[in-house]
């Protein structure tokens, strides 16, 4: 069943799928990029002596951590278009709907993973004491030579487990950009079951591929804290 | 609004029992079953929410109308429940894992020396301490049940964000009603979220 032509579509119904998990994998791989820098930068600001940057960090957070995904999704793609001046009507009418729902999707995605991904930042500075930001203040480095050359190096390798989890998490989150018509995977195996209207199976084939994208970052992962093990910090030698 | 409350604490307390068996399960010495437990929750944290609603909209009923034979709309708040119920039951028995976890060994041998059962032991003396441990996180995965409850929109159930959307697309206020549901999302999440953490403090 799944070598069988799909509708409209040339090729058969597992390429189908199997597109729909690199337009997922695309969208995670965009949302990622966007949460890793802005988490970064978000939970930098909440740890800097100080107490405005901390409040403004722990606010973005909290906005971004307490209205569910869905909302957010419909806010970004629904709400701000109409919104925004000047962009706004060029987005609606320069983009085709389906990059308007890409783009729209991965921005949300962003910057809702980034609060979470700041909280992860935050933690991971935050559990190697204070001693080495003073240590570095007391060598002679400025604010963001402590923060590039002492503290993020070791703080960016001790969160590489729970960094691995919200990116399985990301890919998770993809699956509601469903909601506002992106075609995503999950998608994908709806329509398919229409068309074939063997459900059972197509669900079973995503539940598949999902699971394989999982094992697959868990690999990456576990290979990347290997490689980038620090000598005596870190993790079980083997 | 009630529907969704209705689903969180349903499926809330339904996910805890559950997740609390498969803890156990997952923690025995009887391979068969803590590798059963296992697959359970590798599972159904693999995939996404959104998937698992549609595998309960869509095929479940289908099996519950072969049994029962009568095919009635009701089912979908049914199915709903069970989805989120098993859903969270996994994510409850990851938190309640590592919190029969961290209850130090000393507290087993003891029991087991004072005569009690394995069963008594896990009922009477593990499983108080380390939910006493876990209830913060065990609350703030309830708060994510109840966002995550906005999505049985794909579902067509009706909840309060799809009623929002709903009047917002008919009245054409949809702008205004979809910041109104962000708000009052936000702030029942802001203040369960604060509760939480002041009930971590007097624990602690």
């Amino acid at each position: 069943m799944f070598w069988q032509p799909a509708i409209g579509d040339g090729g058969n119904y597992l390429s189908y799928l199997i597109w729909g998990l690199v337009w997922t994998l695309l969208l995670s791989l965009a949302s990622w990029v966007l949460a890793f820098v802005v988490g970064s930068i978000v939970g930098m600001m909440r740890t800097v002596p100080g107490s405005m940057l901390p409040k403004l960090g722990a606010f973005y957070v909290e906005i971004f951590r307490n209205i569910p995904l869905l909302v957010q999704l419909f806010i970004w793609y629904f709400v701000l278009p109409e919104l925004v001046p000047i962009v706004g009507p060029w987005f609606k009418q320069s983009f085709s709907p389906a990059l308007q729902q890409f783009i729209s999707a991965a921005l949300c995605l962003g910057f809702f993973t980034a609060s979470r991904v700041s909280e992860q930042v935050r933690s991971g500075i935050n559990s190697l004491g204070s001693s080495q930001f003073k240590a570095g203040l007391a060598l002679g480095f400025n604010i963001t030579q402590v923060y590039t050359i002492v503290l993020l190096p070791v703080a960016y390798r001790i969160i590489i487990p729970t960094l691995t989890s919200e990116f399985l998490n990301l890919v998770k989150n993809t699956a509601v950009a469903s909601t506002i018509g992106f075609i995503d995977l999950t998608q994908r195996s709806k329509n398919m079951g229409e068309y074939t209207s063997h459900l059972y199976e197509s669900f079973i084939a995503v539940t598949i591929l999902y699971a394989l994208v999982n094992l697959i970052v868990m690999l990456i992962s576990r290979n990347l804290e290997r490689a980038t093990r620090l000598p005596g910090y870190l993790g079980e030698k083997k | 609004m009630v529907r969704t409350l209705e689903i969180t604490i349903v499926a809330g307390i339904a996910g805890m029992l559950l997740g609390t068996l498969i803890a156990v399960m997952r923690l025995s010495k009887n391979p068969i079953l803590s590798a059963l437990a296992a697959t359970y929750v590798t599972a159904f944290r693999s995939i996404p929410l959104v998937m698992v609603l549609l595998w309960f909209y869509l095929l479940v009923p289908n099996l519950i109308k072969k049994v029962i034979g009568n095919p009635n709309l009701d089912i979908r708040l049914l199915s709903a429940f069970i989805a989120f119920s098993l859903f969270e039951a996994s994510y409850y028995a990851e938190i309640i894992r590592a919190g029969i976890q961290s209850i130090s060994r000393g507290q087993v041998s003891a029991s087991l020396a004072l005569g009690m059962t394995v069963g008594e032991t896990m009922w009477l003396i593990i499983l108080p301490q380390a939910f006493r441990r876990m209830v913060p996180l065990l609350l703030t995965q309830a708060i994510i049940l109840f966002q995550d409850s906005s999505l049985v929109y794909v579902m067509g159930l009706v909840n309060f964000f799809g009623v929002a959307y709903n009047t917002g697309i008919r009245d054409g206020t949809l702008v205004e009603l979809i910041f109104f549901a962000g708000a009052v999302y936000l702030i029942i999440c802001f203040a369960a979220s604060t509760l939480v953490g002041k009930l971590q403090k007097k624990t602690t």
